[in-house]
Parts: C-alpha cells; sequence; structure tokens
C-alpha cells in the first residue's frame, strides 16, 4: 500500500491535523473563530482555509497536476500574502506536512509497511509543493503590488492629460486614414 | 461568550506566557501604516503640533504636555458627548460585535475586534476617570496612558473604517465608529493624524476639493466629458458653472471629476440632467461632495461642511442635489443639521420634473441624486433600454454609509432593477445593513495601505467571488466615490473578472435621450451588446 492510499484511508485525520498546523499561527481567540463558525460569509478565511485544503489533499493524494494545484493553493496564499506574516511563516504549513505524515504513519514506519525510500519520496514530492507555493505566493504578492500601481494610474493619468504633461498618440479614425 | 473547550484545545503550554494586550507595543513596518500628515497640510488649516515625523520613528516628537493634552481632550469630549461617556461605560464585553468587523475577519488581528479596539481607548478612560480603574488599575482594566498607548491608537484607529457594522450587532448599540471617530480627535490634538486625510482637509479648505483641483481645471475637466458623451452619442449636453439663480445646486465627490470609473459615472449625471432639462448648476468652489473632516474631528467636519451651504446661498438655489457619494451623506444625514442646519435660507426639495416633495430632507434641503433618479423612473419620466447593460450581470454593493447610516436600501436597487437586466444579490449577510465594507473607507483608500485594505476587503470579496461563481456576476455597482475606487481594486486583486460601476454610469448607458445618434459604445467606449461588429467596421 502506497504512503498516499494510507492517507486517503485516513483522509479526515490528516486533514484535521494539517488544518490544525497552519491555524496554530493565528492567536487563540482567532483560531476559535477560525475553526467553530460554519457559515462561510461569517468566517470567510475559515471557510476558504478549510474547503481549499480539502482539495489540496486530494489532488495532492491522487494526481498531485500542478495545474489543478495551482489554483487550489491560490485560495489559501491569496490570504496569508496579505496577513501579517513573512513569506516563510505563510508558506511553513506546507513543509509542515512531513511533519504531520511521519506522525500519521508512525504505526506504519515501525512496521514495515511504509520503507524509507518511499517516504523519502514522498517528502520529495512535499518539497516539490513547496515550490509550487512559492510561484502562487509570488504571484499573489506581485498582483498586490501591481493593484497598487494600477490604482495610482487610474488616479491621476485623467489628470495628466489634461495638464498636457502627457499626450499619446490619439486613435486614427477610418475617415482619416 | 464563555466557551468550554474540547479536550484536543486544552493545550498545556510550558512556555512562558507572552505579554497580554496591554504591554504588547505595536510594531510599525512599510504596509501596515498610512504615511503621517505633512506639517505644511496642518498648518494650512491650524492643526496642532505639524512637523516630520513617521511613525516608525521612536520618537514621535509629541509636545512635551501631550499626555495633558490627551486627558483634557477626553474630559472635554466625556463632558460634550454623553454618547461617549454611554459607550465607555456600558460595554459588557460579550463579544457579540467580535467577528463582525471586516478588518478583523481579513486579519485574524484580535485588536481589531470592535470591543478591543474600543477598549483601547476605555483602558485610558477607566484609568483616570473613573473610581475603579484609580484604585485597582489593571485588575479593573484599566492602564496608564504612555507613549506606547498612543501609538496603538494610532495603529488600529486608523484601521477601523468607521462603518459600524459592529454597532448593529451590538445588544446596547454602541457605535464603534463613534469611538474610533473620538479617538482620531483626540490623536489630531496633538498632531498625529494620516496625510491621506489632512492632506484632502487642507485641499478642500483652501481649493474647496480634496486634489486641490482649480477652478478652471475643474471646468476644463467637465467639458471634457462633454465631447465625450458627444463622442458616444451625438448629444451636447451643456452644464452652467456658478450660475446665480439656478434651480439646483449640484455637488459631488471630486473622485468623479478625476478618477475613474467615477469619471463615467459623471457623464451619467451630465446625460440625465441634460435629458430632463433640469435647470442646475456645478460650483467650482464648492467642488467637493466629500468631507475628510469627518476623519479629522467634529470641528473640521463643520468647517468643511459649511463651504457647500455657504455656496448654496451665494448663488441663490433652491435646494442641493449631492452625486453619488457615501461619508458625504453620513455628514448630512447625521450631522449637519445641528452642526450647520437647519439651512433655513433654502427650500425643501421639490423635484422639478414629478413635483415630488422630499419631505426628509426638508431640514438638511439637500437629496441624493439615486432618490432623485429613482422617482424620475418611478412616474415614467425616463426612456430606457436596460438591454444596453445586458453584457453586465450584476450585483449591488451596499456602501456603508449610505445603507447603514441613512437607510438607502431600495433606492439604488429600483434604479439598477430599470436599466439592468441581469441583477443577483449577494448573500444576505454580506448586503444591506449588514453590508461589509469595501475595506478602504474613513481616508484609508491611500496606495500605501493597499496590504492593509486587502484584509479589510476580504469579507465583502468573498460575498462577489460567491455570486460570481454562483451566477456569473462580472459586475458589481455602488453609489459611493470611494467604494469606486477601492473596489476596483480589491476586485483586481480578489476576483479579477469583475468590474465596479457606478448606478448613474448604467443610467447613462440605458438612457434613451432625445435626438441622439445610434448609439454602439457605452460611456467607456466598448462596444454594446450586439454592437460588437459595429465597432469593427468602424475600424
Amino acid at each position: 500500500m502506497s504512503i498516499e492510499s494510507i492517507l486517503l484511508h485516513k483522509k479526515k485525520l490528516f486533514l484535521q491535523t494539517w488544518l490544525e498546523l497552519l491555524l496554530s499561527g493565528y492567536p487563540p481567540e482567532t483560531v476559535r473563530l477560525l475553526k467553530k463558525e460554519t457559515n462561510q460569509f461569517a468566517n470567510p478565511v475559515g471557510h476558504a482555509f478549510s474547503s481549499a485544503m480539502d482539495q489540496v489533499c486530494a489532488e495532492f493524494l491522487q494526481d498531485n497536476d500542478p495545474q489543478k494545484m495551482a489554483p487550489l493553493l491560490d485560495r489559501i496564499l491569496r490570504i496569508r500574502a496579505i496577513q501579517e506574516f513573512s513569506p516563510s511563516q505563510s508558506l511553513a504549513f506546507i513543509f509542515s506536512l512531513k511533519r504531520v505524515v511521519r506522525e500519521l504513519l508512525k504505526d506504519e514506519t515501525a512496521g514495515g509497511q511504509v520503507g524509507g525510500s518511499e517516504l523519502a519520496e514522498f517528502e520529495s514530492k512535499v518539497d516539490e509543493l513547496g515550490l509550487l507555493a512559492f510561484d502562487v505566493y509570488m504571484r499573489c504578492r506581485e498582483d498586490l503590488f501591481e493593484v497598487r500601481i494600477k490604482e495610482i494610474k487610474n488616479r491621476t493619468n485623467r489628470l495628466l492629460h489634461r495638464a498636457q504633461i502627457i499626450a499619446e498618440i490619439p486613435e486614427r479614425k477610418a475617415e482619416e486614414e | 461568550m464563555a466557551k468550554v473547550p474540547k479536550p484536543n484545545e486544552l493545550v498545556i503550554d510550558h512556555r512562558l506566557p507572552g505579554t497580554g494586550w496591554m504591554d504588547t507595543p505595536v510594531v510599525f513596518r512599510p504596509g501596515n501604516f498610512s504615511y503621517p500628515g505633512k506639517a505644511k497640510n496642518l498648518q494650512a488649516v491650524g492643526l496642532p503640533n505639524p512637523r516630520e515625523w513617521s511613525p516608525t520613528d521612536e520618537d514621535w516628537k509629541l509636545p512635551p504636555n501631550w499626555k495633558q493634552i490627551i486627558l483634557e481632550g477626553l474630559r472635554e469630549r466625556l463632558d460634550k458627548y454623553r454618547s461617549l461617556r454611554l459607550f465607555m461605560d456600558i460595554c459588557v464585553r460579550c463579544g457579540a460585535c467580535a467577528d463582525k468587523c471586516h478588518f478583523y475577519l481579513g486579519s485574524g488581528d484580535p485588536k481589531n475586534m470592535p470591543v478591543l479596539r474600543a477598549e483601547l481607548l476605555r483602558s485610558v478612560y477607566r484609568k483616570d476617570f473613573t473610581l475603579a480603574g484609580k484604585i485597582m488599575g489593571k485588575m479593573a482594566g484599566a492602564r496608564k496612558l504612555t507613549e506606547d498607548v498612543i501609538k496603538e491608537w494610532f495603529m488600529y484607529f486608523f484601521q477601523c473604517t468607521e462603518c459600524r457594522r459592529c454597532s448593529l450587532f451590538c445588544p446596547y448599540g454602541i457605535d464603534t465608529a463613534e469611538i474610533t471617530i473620538i479617538g482620531r480627535e483626540l490623536l489630531n490634538l496633538i498632531g498625529c493624524n494620516i496625510d491621506w486625510v489632512v492632506g484632502p482637509v487642507a485641499n478642500c479648505y483652501n481649493n474647496g476639493n480634496h486634489l486641490g483641483i482649480q477652478p478652471h481645471a475643474f471646468k476644463d475637466m467637465i467639458e471634457f466629458f462633454v465631447d465625450e458623451i458627444e463622442a458616444v452619442n451625438g448629444i451636447r449636453v451643456e452644464p452652467t458653472f456658478n450660475r446665480k439663480g439656478a434651480e439646483i445646486l449640484f455637488v459631488t465627490p471630486s473622485g468623479d471629476v478625476f478618477a475613474d470609473p467615477g469619471t463615467y459615472t459623471l457623464m451619467g449625471y451630465l446625460m440625465l440632467f441634460h435629458e430632463i432639462g433640469l435647470d442646475y448648476t456645478w460650483s467650482t468652489y464648492a467642488s467637493e461632495g466629500g468631507n475628510f473632516g469627518l476623519f479629522t474631528s467634529h470641528e473640521m467636519m463643520k468647517r468643511l461642511n459649511a463651504k457647500m451651504y455657504a455656496e448654496a446661498k451665494r448663488l441663490g438655489v433652491k435646494y442641493i442635489i449631492g452625486g453619488e457619494c457615501g461619508h458625504m451623506w453620513r455628514v448630512i444625514n447625521q450631522y449637519m443639521d445641528t452642526m450647520n442646519g437647519p439651512a433655513d435660507f433654502l427650500e425643501v426639495p421639490v423635484s422639478p420634473i414629478t413635483g415630488t416633495r422630499f419631505d426628509n430632507a426638508q431640514s438638511t434641503k439637500m437629496i441624493h441624486i439615486v432618490e432623485f433618479t429613482a422617482d424620475l423612473i418611478k412616474n415614467g419620466k425616463l426612456k430606457l433600454d436596460p438591454s444596453r447593460n445586458d453584457n453586465l450581470i450584476m450585483t449591488y454593493h451596499d456602501s456603508c454609509n449610505t445603507s447603514r447610516g441613512m437607510g438607502f436600501l431600495e433606492e439604488p436597487r429600483y434604479v439598477l432593477k430599470n436599466v439592468v437586466n441581469n441583477f443577483y444579490e449577494m448573500p444576505p449577510n454580506t448586503i444591506r445593513e449588514q453590508t461589509f465594507c469595501c475595506g478602504s473607507g474613513s481616508g484609508l483608500n491611500n496606495d500605501e495601505f493597499m496590504e492593509m485594505r486587502m484584509r479589510g476587503g476580504l469579507p465583502r470579496a468573498n460575498a462577489v467571488q460567491y455570486v460570481h461563481d454562483k451566477h456569473g456576476v462580472n459586475a458589481m455597482s455602488c453609489i459611493c466615490a470611494i467604494d469606486r475606487a477601492v473596489l476596483t481594486a480589491s476586485m483586481n486583486y480578489w476576483v479579477p473578472d469583475v468590474t465596479i460601476y457606478g448606478i448613474h454610469e448604467l443610467v447613462g448607458n440605458a438612457l434613451v435621450m432625445e435626438g441622439e445618434q445610434e448609439r454602439t459604445t457605452d460611456l467607456r467606449g466598448e462596444p454594446l451588446p450586439g454592437m460588437e461588429d459595429a465597432e469593427n467596421e468602424d475600424i
């Protein structure tokens, strides 16, 4: 039995432990809200995390297609990217997956059902997920700065035109051609 | 409310406890604060302690007697505003407001819980103004006023958009926005303000609008839109400026004049007024509907509000119509009457087209354009073709100030449903009185604060994402100039497929004007639905 199938078997516990690790970076009052409130609009972050993590787990343990994985990670990282975390803190939960899995597979590794090479292979898969997450996280930060630039342009462009500080080549109409 | 933790939540932590909230100083870093007010702007309106400083500095260059100034300022306000003393005393910390703040939901920072934000001020109040606090100190939730407290106030009172969603859930009706308002007012006494507020205030006081656009440039900008409208439908509208004897003075936030997408909304106003033949004038002096005085102090709000009425008096108009704006209406609806009113020299607004008398504005003599337009439509005075907006699958964002602040819940929806065919509401706990703030109101719509704004905008964006996924919503409308600008940024980050519109832009698109040429584009120059080929032929 592969590590993936064992984890799929224990998916509920796997997901819960992993989510717990993601949430452990928040203050205790906030963790309570993130976990308890079930209305998705009263608890947008908690809802996004739990639903996206569920899908990330499923994708990771089955197809693990980067094309499909990126938008799932985006749902989590787009939020982490604008919260009070350093980049390493934002992505730490991905790498903590290794700890989660070692803990969950304690019996299987002791009993010899899961070998060292299998575990090493699984952990490189986690590293790849980490690299993909890094790309997604950076995209979010780039988006943030792009939004800022766009806003400044929107604010001043018309004024600069009117003040004749800038002048663009006007578009030519058909009859002028 | 007390909650019994489950076994797995009972973690025995062997580390030393961290400091409590009262003793944990705030850390300023680029991205989590707005730039401080520039000395020249403070000087321009006579605000105290003008100086060059930054929140990241150790020394904030406060006046030597800053503590005395704050405590006396607080005492004066406790005596002046009964509501403030009540709000300081009656909170039982039930926590009903705790998870209702968009900044808390988006950031997870407990100091953004409205109850805790208020506690920042309340703890100082207890120490110096209550017997229990004086004797028992920390045990009674009291703490000394220190420079760290001032820094914390600056951080968190400029991280609240005064949207009042929390007050809706408070069983006692405590209005945390008013606590923030007083907190900012106190900070202003020692020169701690942000430039995105004090800059517009200084400009508005001296030049009539937030950006400091001078009269000739203001007129020039509007005339530019006249050309744009003519290019769209061949009609040349003829706005007038500073015209004495006009029936109505029209005032809109200056954001409509210079910033996209508000500019398209302004084109909508021009077209509507032309079509119904309204006898109105613009003023190049009262060229700002917004009032950032509200985010500074009661006194400053009053000073800026007075300009609009002084201009109405000078021009001899009957009443004022205001454009699509949010906080402008909080000022008019909640404060104007006792600050500068009643405006006895004006008349109760009566629509010259329908004869409807707006008794709701009988003291302020100023009505919101959306109620004016809703009345026109209700009386069948406009010819509208909503199919021109058929490319849009629309939702509506209730702006905090117009919905929670003054109860405009039906009028904008009524106008919308007459100018668009595809409309979907966001979930009930995110609209109307329970609407989520855009995340950037109350003077926090500056670009250096973008990261924080995205936190504040998260709950609103989450609801938009939902209707986007469920109904294919690709457009959101609102009746607030700050919303139009900042929701554009918020959507660009969170739900990039959604574009922001002002309601009167949509009216301008749908409005069938007398003598117009066949229209092929909307006000943004994009082809109307079904006209994509006509556009191509042009090129």
